[in-house]
């Protein structure tokens, strides 16, 4: 059930307007809300929101993708050529070497489509630190892929996969017509490889998040209803369910425009926020790289090219230009305020949201 | 005032309905957000129950609100659907069964 029109490919491929993320953000500020974000967080905690020590080194290695979903915040899909570098990625190869990561979490575009995924998972996982892959799960099918999800199992890499619903009507409304029935056949292979299957090690979670302008059930609903139904109606096991909010960037702005929800979504949103959310946000301690070795306070700021705030330097008192990955010393940004927005409040509305599901 | 008696933007308005009897409103609110809690039934089983009798009640108002509450306590369009054919199939069967009164009355007054 699904009102506008769906385009086709990315934001960028038909020159809309929204494709630069200064329109994202003039398209955010036009909502007019009664309060910023930065207000309503001073008026529920004792400072602004600042991050605490970095645990999650978030690398998107590009907008490279095999598919075009419709709410797709990075704006990613088949023609997008902006992926890391190889002198980025020697770069992210060398704080994950240097640096005490607890989690390396790679996210794109596909991330497993990048020439050099592997490698990066490789040094993540002889670190010692966990990783996270957040796959769409697809990108498993393709062949020079197919035995990928062995290569990731051998490591015990977390896989993070997108599955907005337990139906294909739901899930290729949001993700493609045809991706529901390949994302089973993908989960099923995870499953035979031992993904998801209690016992074994091996994390297979899925995000959810809504197909539509409303805000996600509980996590604790959805992750039975997922689990009975995934099992009654194909066999597919997983261990957790992570609900998570669309937060308006990217293509999802776009469908919000387009079906006339813009204003009444961003609004929801701020009047749901829930300040018991603000200890866990993703932002705290993450920080995110670009595929061109920019840093972010998170993957949404990245998109919307929101930079992480400029600090004084202690001795000439004059801003700083924000790090890069080339020369990321971690404890830098320890205790950092992080730069916020209107997108923010999908983050804080309800039970929250973040790359590990609700918050609170 | 609105043009017309039903302005879709009489929902964001409803707690104004408080201004005149604040304790009454007070009251209702506490009453309706504790109806809709979790309880013996689950909030997503009340919410389909609240979007039926919406549609029994003919209210535009809560049509709107319990589309939303349904979508974001996990239904989708097919079970919505189905909770509507209840609403619609009870006030069906309501008018019909009047229809023994009808008879009743019929032979009440025929030879």
């Amino acid at each position: 059930m699904v009102a506008s029109a769906k385009p086709a490919g990315s934001l960028r491929r038909r020159s809309h307007p929204l494709a630069e993320p200064a329109a994202q953000r003039a398209a955010l500020d036009g909502v007019g809300l009664p309060q910023t974000f930065a207000e309503v967080v001073a008026q529920s905690s004792e400072g602004p929101l600042s991050a605490g020590t970095v645990e999650v080194l978030q690398i998107n290695v590009g907008k490279y993708c095999n598919q075009t979903c419709r709410h797709c915040h990075v704006d990613a899909g088949p023609d997008r050529t902006e992926i890391m570098s190889d002198a980025v990625v020697d770069a992210c190869l060398a704080v994950i070497e240097r640096e005490e990561i607890g989690t390396v979490d790679i996210t794109g575009g596909a991330p497993e489509l990048h020439p050099r995924f592997r490698e990066i998972v490789e040094a993540a996982s002889a670190g010692g630190g966990h990783v996270i892959d957040r796959a769409n799960l697809t990108a498993f099918l393709m062949p020079e892929q197919r035995d990928l999800p062995a290569f990731l199992a051998e490591r015990g890499v977390e896989i993070v996969a997108s599955l907005p619903y337990y139906l294909a009507g739901q899930t290729d409304a949001q993700r493609g017509v045809g991706v529901f029935d390949r994302s089973l056949e993908a989960l099923g292979r995870l499953n035979a490889l031992g993904y998801g299957v209690v016992g074994s090690g091996l994390e297979l979670n899925l995000i959810a998040n809504p197909v539509g302008a409303f805000l996600p059930p509980s996590q604790a609903s959805m992750e039975a209803d997922w689990r009975r139904e995934l099992d009654r109606r194909y066999g597919v096991q997983f261990n957790h369910l992570y609900a998570l909010t669309n937060l308006p960037v990217g293509r999802y702005i776009e469908y919000l425009q387009d079906s006339g929800n813009l204003e009444d979504y961003v609004h929801m949103l701020a009047q749901a926020f829930n300040p018991a959310t603000l200890p866990a946000l993703m932002c705290r301690n993450t920080i995110s790289v670009g595929w061109d070795g920019a840093l972010y306070d998170c993957d949404f700021n990245q998109m919307l090219q929101i930079d992480l705030l400029a600090e004084a330097d202690s001795r000439t008192g004059e801003a700083t230009p924000p790090p890069r990955i080339f020369d990321l010393e971690l404890e830098r940004l320890w205790g950092r305020r992080i730069a916020v927005g209107p997108h923010c409040f999908g983050c804080t509305a309800g039970a929250g949201a973040s790359c590990g599901g609700s918050l609170a | 005032m609105a043009d017309g008696y039903y302005d879709p933007e009489g929902l964001k308005q409803f707690s104004q309905i408080g201004e005149e009897a604040p304790e009454l409103w007070a009251k209702f609110s506490e009453w309706y957000t504790a109806v809709f809690e979790e309880g013996a039934l689950t909030k997503r089983e009340k919410a389909l129950i609240g979007l039926a009798v919406a549609h029994a009640e003919r209210c535009p108002y809560c049509i709107e609100a319990y589309s939303r509450s349904c979508l974001e306590s996990g239904s989708n369009a097919e079970q919505m659907t189905e909770a509507v054919h209840c609403a619609a199939a009870i006030s069906g069967g309501a008018t019909l069964v009047h229809g023994v009164q009808m008879r009743q009355h019929v032979h009440r007054l025929s030879m």
